[in-house]
């Protein structure tokens, strides 16, 4: 425990293992986007959002602990990427923002804006989320636009120590195609999840139809673009520094290689996108309980590849505005003693993973019915 | 080189005001009604009476309205200290990260797993089970408010942590010291109880909303007598509490106190004012000049033994504060602002020569200096001593907001216990509770100017001005956030009242069953 070296390792897992879950509880977006696709009736569309209803404050909270762990541990991060990409977690939290209030008030008498509205508010979030934070994740592998100069604290006039390059604040994030590409294979990500999901969780035989239609769909173009995704990856030129010194240099095929010299990792991807395959392939097929597949296979894929950009010497914010201002899991984590307490403060998460499973369970025992909608709570 | 743009700080600070303040409507509320309608949940099971189930189904319903709002306010407030306070989160992130990540850990988890047990759970998990949720979720948002008020009040009085020059930040050296500081306890009790206030009025104003309308009267006269013990008990609480919290101001942050009192020249033997008016206009920072008050009624001495314990004891008021020359309670005596702000300066160009430094002697040398002249580095960023006082007339109205709401709502509610039953025949009475729904609000929210602006120009007390804590964003861009904050949420916030107008208009379904 007090070698820092292994307990930055450790929490960049807890951190890559919370985006992974994230991504995973996103089927929630999933959901929400689909929900004039999938629901053709009034009643279908309850129903569909009486499902994703439940979760949507697992997702919400997953997001929100994301970042208070991501600040509490690699706090240069959170101040670096926070504050320069502005535009776009600002576009990230609007989208979240609009989502809170949607669930409670798209029924409610007096609600102002209408169903509808609140239902597109459901649909922006459920769209533009995954493809933001998708996009935002990719900058991790292509860099990003900051400068970082830890000595401006000691100059008064201007003491900001990271700033952004561009005016566009992170928005140019989206011209990058490989960006794009990761934004959107975790959109369709969440669209396949979902309508797993539904699959499992619906009484309505029409509803799981349509949803098992919808899957091959979604499914081709996922594997469409996360496959192109993962060959530019794969061949790209990463991130790497020398331990010792600190110093950052581009290495090319840098990612091909994190996976070649941590074969455990390497196996983790392969064996989470296997399960997402054998899941889709699954769902396509009528079995109900491929959620349990792909889910947990997402969570594993995603994991490994958040493990890449930062294990194994890799800098996983790159800025290609100064390349030697570029964030590594050494030169932006928290002290040793700061580790130290919050890996302490980890050891209670089994609990809170058991308590969410309980919920979860019971909640989820009976599936859905078109009865259920009509009581509100 | 460029500057920091002084009307960049003011709108990222207006940013912040906006989105905190707006957050707090919602807040207070969840964790004052939560207890509420748990209390409400533990009479249905330890009665089974069908009564209290549904008395506790309404107020969950207007629960979850509010609690919708709540969550929607505050993911920004989360990343805001990243989206705008930059600088801030690199400087203390080490420290302020981590009751941020064990807040989502321990409480908000918690919170929302349970919340939807709640809500969808009736039918599906046992009595027992349902109740055990409610609590939990109650508990979740109460755990949720002691660690982001940890964070608050370590950036009111900063301990355990070491300022390290290579990483140019403040590390963590004592976690129990700042999880468990004593001004994050006050402060904990003093927000938590005073929500209960609000939740307590809440309840209470809408109840005799019922009694005027000659509906529900059952509901209502069982829900005041909850409501108004549960008041009374946290109201007297809050009292008590808000003493403390004088007394801690009095002790770390006596610049803020003496902006609260519109205390300008301090001494011995000092009143405490009561209520008065500030002469419009008057300058605070000037060096002399009239009297400050143009009416003023005092209580002899109060002031004194608030901050010290003492009849006797002395309390610096704003000029003493600026010019130091005074005995500490340490019996060393006060710095002036001028001394500490050069202090300061030659802290930061310490910081500057270590970092540029290329042999050992230069950088042991500046090391020395910097840690001489650490306790005053935050003033070395401001410009003039003036920046030293916070904006008087809204500290010391806000406080007197505050106070004299504190006192009349614990006349109200012992009043409504007092009358009991008979509160049905006096429609002016019920009308005043209805009336006093807002006032609730503002005495919240007139803390928190207290406390926030109350401690300008700091982000963290003594350590980091608001100049070098923020972003380094353009003007323009913190200007269209600002805005489209204030759009959405003002739009958002106009429809959670419409919402709760009809559920409240609807009312509860308990009149089909008998209390
Ligand atoms: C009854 C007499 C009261 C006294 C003597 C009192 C005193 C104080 C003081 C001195 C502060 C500033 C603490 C700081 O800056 O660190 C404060 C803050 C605050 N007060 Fe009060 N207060 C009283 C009643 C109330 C009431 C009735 C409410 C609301 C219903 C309330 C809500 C707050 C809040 C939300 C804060 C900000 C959080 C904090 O700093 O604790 N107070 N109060």
């Amino acid at each position: 425990m007090n070698d820092i070296t292994f307990l930055q390792q450790y929490w960049w897992f807890l951190v890559s293992l919370l985006g992974a879950l994230l991504v995973f509880l996103m089927f929630v977006q999933g959901g929400q986007s689909l929900i004039w696709t999938l629901g053709r009736t009034e009643e279908q569309r309850r129903m569909l959002l009486l499902a994703t209803g439940r979760k949507w404050e697992l997702t919400f909270t997953t997001l929100v602990t994301f970042g208070g762990a991501f600040f509490a541990s690699f706090p240069l991060f959170y101040s670096t990427s926070f504050g320069g990409a502005y535009w776009v977690w600002v576009a990230i939290l609007l989208c979240f923002v609009i989502q809170a209030v949607s669930y409670e008030f798209q029924l409610r008498r007096g609600n102002v804006l209408g169903t509808t509205t609140y239902r597109i508010f459901l649909l922006l979030n459920g769209i533009l989320g995954p493809l933001l934070i998708g996009t935002a994740v990719g900058t991790f592998f292509t860099g990003a636009e900051f400068v970082v100069d830890k000595a401006a604290v000691a100059s008064p006039a201007m003491p900001v120590i990271s700033y952004w390059v561009t005016p566009w604040h992170g928005l140019e994030a989206v011209l990058v195609p490989q960006n794009l590409l990761l934004g959107l294979s975790v959109l369709l990500l969440t669209r396949v999840l979902a309508c797993l999901y539904f699959q499992g969780c619906m009484a309505d035989e029409t509803l799981r139809e349509n949803c098992r239609r919808r899957l091959r769909i979604e499914s081709a173009l996922f594997l469409l673009f996360f496959l192109s995704w993962l060959v530019c990856w794969l061949l790209s030129t990463g991130f790497a520094y020398t331990p010792d010194s600190g110093v950052v240099h581009m290495e090319p095929y840098k990612y091909l290689h994190n996976l070649l010299e941590m074969p455990g990792v390497a196996a983790l991807l392969l064996i989470g996108v296997l399960m997402v395959l054998g899941g889709m392939a699954g769902g396509i097929w009528g079995q109900r309980r491929s959620f349990w597949l792909a889910g947990p296979g997402s969570v594993l894929a995603v994991l490994a590849l958040l493990l890449c950009a930062g294990w194994n010497n890799t800098a996983y914010y790159p800025s290609v505005a100064s390349l030697q201002s570029s964030l590594t899991i050494a030169n932006s984590s928290s002290s040793l003693f700061t580790l130290k307490t919050m890996t302490i403060v980890s050891f209670i998460i089994p609990l809170v993973l058991a308590y969410i499973a309980w919920a979860w369970r019971a909640l989820d025992r009976d599936p859905i019915t078109a009865e259920e909608t009509k009581d509100e709570h | 080189m460029d500057a920091i743009d002084s009307s960049l700080v003011d709108w990222s600070r207006a940013q912040f005001a906006l989105t905190a303040m707006y957050h707090w409507l919602f807040v207070p509320l969840t964790l004052g009604l939560g207890v509420v309608m748990a209390i409400m949940e533990t009479l249905y099971v330890r009665t089974g009476r069908e009564f209290w189930k549904q008395t506790a189904k309404f107020w969950m319903k207007l629960f979850g309205i509010n609690f919708a709002m709540g969550v929607a306010t505050g993911i920004i407030l989360e990343f805001e200290f990243g989206t705008n306070w930059s600088n801030y989160s690199w400087f203390v992130g080490d420290i302020f990260g981590a009751p941020l990540a064990i807040e989502g850990i321990l409480a908000f988890f918690m919170e929302s797993t349970f919340i939807a047990v709640m809500y969808f759970g009736w039918n599906k998990v046992s009595k027992r089970a349902h109740l055990a949720s409610t609590w939990l979720t109650i508990i979740g948002a109460t755990i949720s408010a002691w660690w982001i008020l940890v964070a608050n009040a370590w950036m009111q009085h900063p301990v355990g942590m070491e300022f390290n020059p290579d990483t140019v930040r403040n590390e963590m050296v004592d976690f129990a010291a700042v999880a468990f500081s004593p001004v994050a306890v006050v402060k904990f009790c003093h927000t938590v109880s005073s929500s209960w206030v609000l939740g307590a009025v809440f309840v209470v104003g809408v109840s005799c909303w019922y009694l005027l309308r000659g509906r529900h009267r059952e509901f209502a006269l069982s829900s005041i007598r909850v409501a108004a013990w549960f008041g009374l008990f946290a109201a007297l609480i809050t009292a008590h509490t808000g003493h403390q919290s004088g007394r801690d101001i009095a002790m770390y942050q006596p610049m803020k106190l003496a902006a609260a009192e519109g205390l300008y020249e301090g001494g011995t033997e000092q009143a405490l004012v009561l209520g008065g008016l500030l002469r419009p206009g008057a300058d605070w920072t000037a060096a002399s000049g009239d009297d400050r008050f143009l009416l003023k009624v005092e209580m002899p001495y109060a002031l004194s033994y608030l901050a010290t314990h003492d009849l006797q004891g002395y309390v610096p008021g704003i000029r003493n504060l600026l010019e130091g020359g005074y005995k500490l309670p340490d019996d060393s005596v006060a710095l002036s602002a001028e001394e500490m702000m050069k202090r300061g300066r030659m802290a930061i160009d310490a910081l500057a020569q270590y970092r540029a430094a290329a042999d050992a002697e230069t950088k042991a040398t500046a090391l020395a200096t910097l840690e001489e002249n650490f306790p005053w580095f935050g003033y070395g960023y401001l410009k003039s001593p003036g920046e030293l006082v916070p904006p008087v007339p809204l500290t010391f109205y806000s406080f007197r907001i505050m106070v004299v709401l504190g006192g009349y709502f614990i006349a109200l509610f012992a009043g409504l216990l007092l009358l009991g039953q008979r509160v049905t025949r006096w429609k002016w009475a019920q009308l005043a509770v209805v009336l006093t729904i807002p006032l609730a609000w503002l005495a919240s929210q007139a803390g928190w100017v207290v406390a926030e602006v109350g401690r300008q120009p700091w982000s963290i007390q003594g350590l980091l001005p608001n100049v070098a804590a923020i972003s380094k964003l353009d003007v323009g861009s913190v200007q269209t956030t600002f805005f489209i904050f204030l759009i959405l949420f003002t739009l958002l916030l106009v429809a959670e009242l419409g919402i709760m107008g009809k559920a409240i208009a609807a009312g509860p379904e308990t009149d089909q069953t008998s209390a």
